[in-house]
C-alpha cells in the first residue's frame, strides 16, 4: 500500500504573518487567485497546467467550493476536494493530491490556505458568530451544545489544558522542559525575517513567568493569532523535473481521524498520531534515524512533546528528558520547527498548519536561508487538528 | 441578572436526550445502556457507538465517578463565561465507564488531583427548565 514518491512539492507561496494586518482585506476567492499565481510562479508553472485543486471552507459559500474556486480562477480540473480537518487539512491535502497525481487523475495540484482578513458586509446580518465557541459547535443537534459548551468546555485552551493535566498525572510535569520548546522555536524564529517574533528572543523564565492561561499552559507557550495565507504547488514527476527548484518527495504518509471533543477520547493519552506516523514512515521505508529535521503541528508546547513521543522520536512519557537533552533549534541536534513553529512564526488560520509544510519543503529545497539544515534530505511533517485526535502525517524527501 | 452579565449558553434537548435532563431535574443520572454490548453509553446518542446496536435502554446510576483530567481556566474560555473565571473545568469518568463534561464546585483549588472520587451536585439554572450536572469530592 501506498505512495511510489512520485509526486512532488514544487512551488511555495506564503504571506508574512501579521498580528495587525497592514494591507487590505481581500476576499477568500482573491486571496485564492493571488496565492496561486505566487505558487504557480515559484515553481515554474503556467496556469494552464493546473488540473487539479485542494481547498478548505471559503467565505463566499458554504457549499460547492471547489467549482466556487475553479470558476473564479478561470481553470478546469480533473480533482476537486475539501478537506475539513482544522490544523491537519493542509497535511492531509497534500497526501490526497500525491495519491491523485500517482493514480493518473491530475498532473499538477494547487493547495491553498488563505487566512487574510475578509471584507465586511455592509449590512451585516444579526445573530452569534459560527465562531462564538471557537471550534465547538452551538448548532441545534450538536452534542457539543448541549454536553460541553454550557460547561465552559469550549475552544482550545481549555482541552489542551486537560491533556497536558492528563499528561502530568501519568508521566509527571516538567514545566520547563515544556517552556524549553517554545524558547528553542524561538531560536529559529529569530533567524526567519517573516516570523512575526522574529528578533524577539525568550528564555525559560519568560515562559513560566508569563501569565498561567488554564493550567499547566503559560501564555507563551500559546500560539499567536495572525492574519496570513500559504500556498504550494504539488506536480508529477515529469513537471517537476523541470520546474525550478529541488522537489520535496512525498514519500510517505499517514492519517487518522478519532474524536471531536477530548472528553470521548477513548485514551486521551494515546493520540491519532501514533497509528498516522508509523504508516508514514513504514510506507516511505524510512526510519526515525534517517530524520533531518521535524515540522510539527505546535498550537501549544505540549503538542509538540507528545508529537515527539507518539512519533516515535522517543518513548512514550520520555519527551520532557528528550527535550531537556537535545537542542531543538534549526542549528541544533534534533531540528524541530525550524521556522519557529507556529509558536513562533505566528499562526495565521489554517496557513499556520501549512506553514509546517512550507517549511519542510522549504528545507528539502535547501532554500531555509539563514534557518537551513545544512544537507536537509528528510523531513518529517505533522498536522493536527482539533485536539490531537485529527492527525496527518507526511514525509518530505529530496532525490 | 445584571444587564451587564453575559447570558450563559444552556442545552436545548432534542427528543432524544430529553430523559437525560429530565433525570437530573429529578436529582437523577439517567444514562443510555445496550444490552446487547453490555456497555454504558454517554452522551445519548440513536445507536451505541461502535457496535451501531439500536437497543440502547436508559437506566439511572449513581452519578459517581473519579476526576478523568480538569484544567482551571483562568481566563473566560468564552465571552459568554466573562465572570466565572476561574472555570474548573472537569472530565469525570463515571464508575459505568463512559465520560462526560462537567465543572468541579465546593472545591479549594490546591486539592483537585486527578483520580480523586467525585459525587454529583444538581443545579437548577434559575429562569430556565435546565438542570445542569455539576461535581464535587465526595469526601
Amino acid at each position: 500500500m501506498g505512495l511510489r514518491g512520485e509526486a512532488a512539492i514544487v512551488g511555495i507561496a506564503e504571506w508574512t504573518p501579521e498580528r495587525r494586518p497592514t494591507a487590505p482585506p481581500m476576499f477568500t476567492l482573491e486571496q485564492w487567485a493571488q496565492l496561486t499565481r505566487e505558487a504557480l510562479d515559484d515553481a515554474g508553472i503556467d496556469p494552464s497546467e493546473v488540473d487539479g485543486i485542494c481547498a478548505t471552507n471559503i467565505r463566499e459559500s458554504d457549499s460547492f467550493v471547489p467549482s466556487t474556486i475553479t470558476e473564479y480562477l478561470g481553470m478546469q480540473v480533473n480533482f476537486a476536494e475539501v478537506v475539513d480537518l482544522g490544523g491537519a487539512s493542509c497535511a492531509a491535502m497534500v497526501w490526497r493530491a500525491a495519491a491523485a497525481i500517482e493514480l493518473g487523475l491530475c498532473n499538477v495540484v494547487v493547495i491553498a490556505a488563505p487566512s487574510w482578513p475578509s471584507p465586511r458586509p455592509p449590512n451585516p446580518t444579526s445573530g452569534p458568530s459560527s465562531w462564538r465557541y471557537g471550534a465547538s459547535s452551538a448548532n441545534y443537534g450538536s452534542p457539543q451544545a448541549e454536553f460541553d459548551i454550557p460547561y465552559g468546555n469550549v475552544a482550545q485552551n481549555c482541552g489542551y489544558a486537560q491533556i497536558a493535566m492528563k499528561y502530568g498525572a501519568e508521566y509527571g510535569y516538567d514545566p520547563e522542559a515544556l517552556a524549553k520548546i517554545a524558547v528553542d522555536q524561538r531560536v529559529s524564529a529569530n533567524h526567519n525575517p517573516p516570523a512575526v517574533f522574529h528578533n524577539v528572543p525568550i528564555t525559560v523564565e519568560d515562559v513560566l513567568n508569563s501569565p498561567m492561561i488554564a493550567d499547566p499552559i503559560h501564555m507563551l507557550e500559546i500560539v499567536m493569532p495572525c492574519s496570513g495565507g500559504g500556498a504550494i504547488v504539488v506536480a508529477g514527476k515529469d513537471v517537476a523535473r523541470r520546474s525550478k527548484h529541488r522537489p520535496a518527495w512525498i514519500s510517505g504518509f499517514g492519517e487518522r481521524v478519532l474524536h471531536k471533543t477530548p472528553t470521548y477520547a477513548e485514551d486521551l493519552l494515546s493520540t491519532a498520531l501514533i497509528p498516522a506516523a508509523d504508516q508514514a514512515f513504514d510506507m516511505a521505508g524510512r526510519s526515525r534515524d534517517e530524520v533531518d529535521l521535524i515540522s510539527v503541528y505546535d498550537c501549544y508546547t505540549i503538542t509538540v512533546l507528545m508529537t515527539i513521543e507518539d512519533a516515535g522520536f522517543c518513548p512514550r512519557g520520555e519527551g520532557q528528558p528528550f527535550v531537556r537533552e537535545h537542542d531543538l533549534s534549526f542549528r541544533g541536534d534534533f531540528p524541530c520547527n525550524t521556522h519557529g513553529g507556529q509558536l513562533g512564526f505566528g499562526q495565521a488560520g489554517l496557513a499556520g498548519g501549512m506553514s509546517h509544510i512550507t517549511e519542510g519543503a522549504r528545507q528539502v529545497m535547501r532554500r531555509g536561508e539563514d534557518h537551513q539544515v545544512p544537507d536537509a534530505d528528510v523531513a518529517f511533517i505533522t498536522g493536527n487538528g482539533g485536539l490531537m485526535s485529527e492527525q496527518v502525517a507526511l514525509i518530505l524527501e529530496g532525490d | 441578572m445584571a444587564a451587564d452579565t453575559p447570558q450563559r449558553p444552556l442545552p436545548t434537548p432534542i427528543d432524544r436526550t430529553q430523559p437525560f435532563w429530565d433525570g437530573l431535574r429529578e436529582r437523577k443520572v439517567r444514562i443510555q445502556y445496550s444490552p446487547s454490548s453490555d456497555t454504558w453509553v454517554f452522551y445519548p446518542r440513536s445507536h451505541a457507538p461502535l457496535t451501531l446496536a439500536d437497543d440502547l435502554e436508559w437506566r439511572d446510576i449513581s452519578g459517581e465517578g473519579t476526576l478523568y483530567t480538569y484544567t482551571i481556566a483562568r481566563r473566560p474560555t468564552a465571552p459568554d463565561f466573562a465572570g466565572d473565571e476561574p472555570q474548573i473545568i472537569a472530565v469525570v469518568e463515571l464508575d459505568e465507564g463512559p465520560r462526560l463534561t462537567s465543572t468541579l464546585v465546593n472545591v479549594d483549588q490546591d486539592k483537585i488531583s486527578v483520580g480523586m472520587r467525585v459525587r454529583p451536585v444538581f443545579e437548577d439554572i434559575p429562569g430556565s427548565e435546565t438542570t445542569l450536572l455539576r461535581y464535587e469530592p465526595a469526601s
